[in-house]
């Protein structure tokens, strides 16, 4: 395995929120303790549902934000301070896309002079040498020269999202973080988009944290998949095995929820309660309330993510059983 | 033969002069759970607002939906009132906006009892209690003083589905009922309504971009694009072996969960633009298998087996072709 490109220790983030006009301020950890390295040259998913810190851990890894505590380091060295030049050349290796296209994009512009914009920001080449770039990176893209005069308002979903990749893409970044990039797209267009983000990665060996809801794509696309919950990360291992056999009872949740043409929904694991809350963590394992198996000792203590054999770590008191309490 | 629940011939719809619905055949029978699946923009939800009288008055329709044997296309208000939520009742994506925030659940539950059974004083709101206790809301009583935003987004669809139950209608159309809800509430709510549909034997109609919920919970699918029907086929048919190349485009752009990993089928190209629809069949520019007759007419979907049925002249052919010499 190649040195990791990017090493996430232990971060957390919590923010202050009122329950009311005039109550009293909680915190809400939305990320708390979460440990991660992505592999030069791979795709890490992080899947989990809505509030589960999965957004927030991609702005932190992103630096555009500092965790309360724990650090990030990109390329062996820890994230610069932000607004230094030390940061802004960080920044340029390092891009992100999210999922709505159009609100990423500036409608009143037309999309060439939106994919040269970072190369001007961060003065690469010559305007001839620009000019040349976009041309490229549209190609790159599976766009036509034609598409560059136009504006957002006047291309499809799909191709939008294309317009944004081919400006992440604009000052040759080496880590890109996708943020549901194709949760809006209809299947068809989803395809093209996923296949697109394949290929661009190994043609230009990236290094990926790629956040999405939904399984199908994320197991199509990452070597590593990691689960949260509640700000936590549950389950993490290699993708095609963690679908396969999913050990932490979420997950498994999880994977049984996901709908397969040619399945019936017979023995569908349906998890009771309603999605958790981040501002009402329960005591314990935070799964707790809505696990179907859980025994008195979750109730109470907090599973530590501890490897059970393989790549596969798991935070289950079920599942790593009386190591954990060494682990931890 | 037994005249079906809803039958709805030739129906078509058009927005100032722009055609989005381009005759459209459906019949569901007694108890039958149909799944429409499609892109955005295919006509899935017009098809069932046209039917029931609720698209804006500019709408130009044309065609047949009846309802056991009689026609209410175009029928006067007060037969429509008693159609909507009495025998065919609908629910939607987002199920916040279509419920009042300033009224209690209470009132706008009571409200539909009031409207379309011969309930009075306690007996209505009796009725509302057990109906919330029917899609399992907790502390169900208590609960019907509350306001739409105490709840979480899968109580409210629980809620929208216990309104639509109080007309104890014959037909519930569900028009992407979870796209908007988790994983795990997802599965909930698709358990939820197919458990009362067996208690009430009621009709469903299941709107869905999502393959796999379709696939799990309906009994026969239709495939539509660009405001036709292009196939239609038992469920389980459909999914294991889809005639349409667009049905089979859409089943290969779907990545796996399990097996090996393969580069996904996706299909290329964008729909249509309604204005601008192409001469013949309107897949033709995006098909892998069009060959020249395919611009002159649009084909009409056509059987091809039992209860198969397919609107591709090629795969038409092909399939015959096939079926011929198996028959030998």
């Amino acid at each position: 395995m190649s040195a990791p490109l990017v090493e996430v220790s232990a971060i957390s983030r919590s923010y202050a929120m009122r329950s009311g006009m005039f109550g009293r301020a909680a915190a809400v950890h939305a990320v708390d303790g979460v440990s991660l390295t992505i592999a030069k040259g791979e795709t890490l998913g992080l899947v989990g549902e809505s509030g589960s810190g999965k957004s927030t851990t991609g702005r932190i890894v992103l630096g555009l934000e500092p965790p309360d505590r724990g650090e990030v380091r990109f390329d062996g060295k820890p994230m610069a301070a932000p607004g230094t030049p030390a940061w802004r050349a960080q920044r340029a290796r390092m891009q992100m896309i999210f999922q709505d296209p159009l609100g990423a994009l500036d409608r009143r512009l037309p999309v060439a002079a939106q994919i040269r914009e970072p190369l001007d920001i961060h003065g690469i080449g010559t305007p001839a040498d620009r000019e040349a770039r976009v041309r490229e990176l549209l190609r790159a893209v599976e766009l036509t020269p034609a598409h560059d005069a136009r504006y957002p308002g006047a291309l499809s979903g799909g191709q939008r999202q294309r317009i944004v990749l081919a400006r992440a893409l604009a000052t040759k970044p080496d880590f890109l973080v996708c943020d549901e990039p194709v949760s809006a797209l209809d299947v068809s267009i989803q395809a093209q988009v996923v296949n697109l983000l394949c290929d661009l990665q190994a043609q230009l060996s990236l290094t990926l944290l790629f956040i999405s809801h939904d399984l199908r794509v994320v197991r199509q696309i990452s070597n590593v998949v990691a689960v949260m919950y509640l700000g936590r990360i549950v389950e993490i291992g290699s993708a095609d095995d963690l679908f396969a056999r999913p050990e932490h009872p979420y997950t498994q949740a999880l994977v049984s929820a996901s709908p397969a043409p040619g399945r019936r929904s017979a023995g569908r694991i349906v998890l009771a309660g309603d999605p958790p809350n981040p501002a009402a963590r329960p005591q314990g394992c935070a799964f707790h309330p809505r696990c179907p198996r859980a025994i008195a000792r979750c109730k109470s203590e907090v599973p530590a993510l501890a490897a059970v054999g393989g790549d596969r770590q798991v935070a289950c008191h079920l599942v790593t059983g009386a190591e954990t309490r060494d682990a931890a | 033969m037994v005249t079906p629940l809803v039958s709805i011939q030739d129906l078509r719809v058009a927005f100032g002069g722009v055609s989005v619905l381009r005759g459209v055949d459906i019949t569901l029978q007694q108890g039958e759970a149909l799944g429409l699946v499609g892109e955005s923009g295919s006509g899935k939800s017009v098809t069932w607002l046209a039917a029931l009288g609720l698209l804006p008055r500019h709408a130009q329709i044309s065609g047949s939906v009846r309802l056991e044997g009689r026609e209410i296309l175009g029928a006067p208000a007060a037969e429509l009132d008693h159609v909507r939520g009495g025998r065919i009742a609908m629910i939607f994506q987002d199920p916040a906006s279509a419920l009042n925030p300033v009224l209690t659940i209470r009132r706008q539950l009571c409200e539909a009892l009031a409207l379309h059974r011969d309930l009075q004083g306690n007996a209505v709101k009796a009725e509302a209690r057990r109906l919330l206790d029917l899609v399992g809301i907790p502390d169900a009583g208590r609960r019907l003083e509350a306001y739409p935003h105490e709840f979480s987004g899968g109580q409210v669809q629980r809620i929208m589905i216990a309104m639509a139950l109080a007309g104890n209608p014959d037909v519930l159309i569900a028009d992407e009922p979870t796209t908007a809800l988790d994983a795990t509430i997802q599965a909930q709510i698709l358990e939820l309504l197919s458990t009362v549909r067996r208690e009430f034997g009621m009709a469903m109609v299941l709107i869905s971009h999502d393959l796999g919920v379709v696939a799990e919970n309906c009994d026969r699918v239709a495939v539509m694009y660009a405001g036709r029907i292009v196939e239609e086929a038992p469920a389980n048919q459909l999914f294991a072996d889809p005639v349409h190349p667009y049905a089979q485009g859409l089943i290969g752009a779907l990545p796996p969960l399990d097996g090996p990993r393969r580069r996904l089928t996706a299909i290329p190209g964008t729909v249509p633009d309604p204005a601008k629809m192409p001469e013949g069949c309107a897949f033709a520019p995006r098909c892998a298998l069009a060959a020249e007759p395919c611009g002159h007419a649009a084909p009409t979907l056509a059987p091809i087996a039992n209860d198969r049925s397919v609107a591709c002249i090629r795969a038409e052919a092909s399939r015959r072709a096939l079926l011929g010499i198996a028959a030998e």
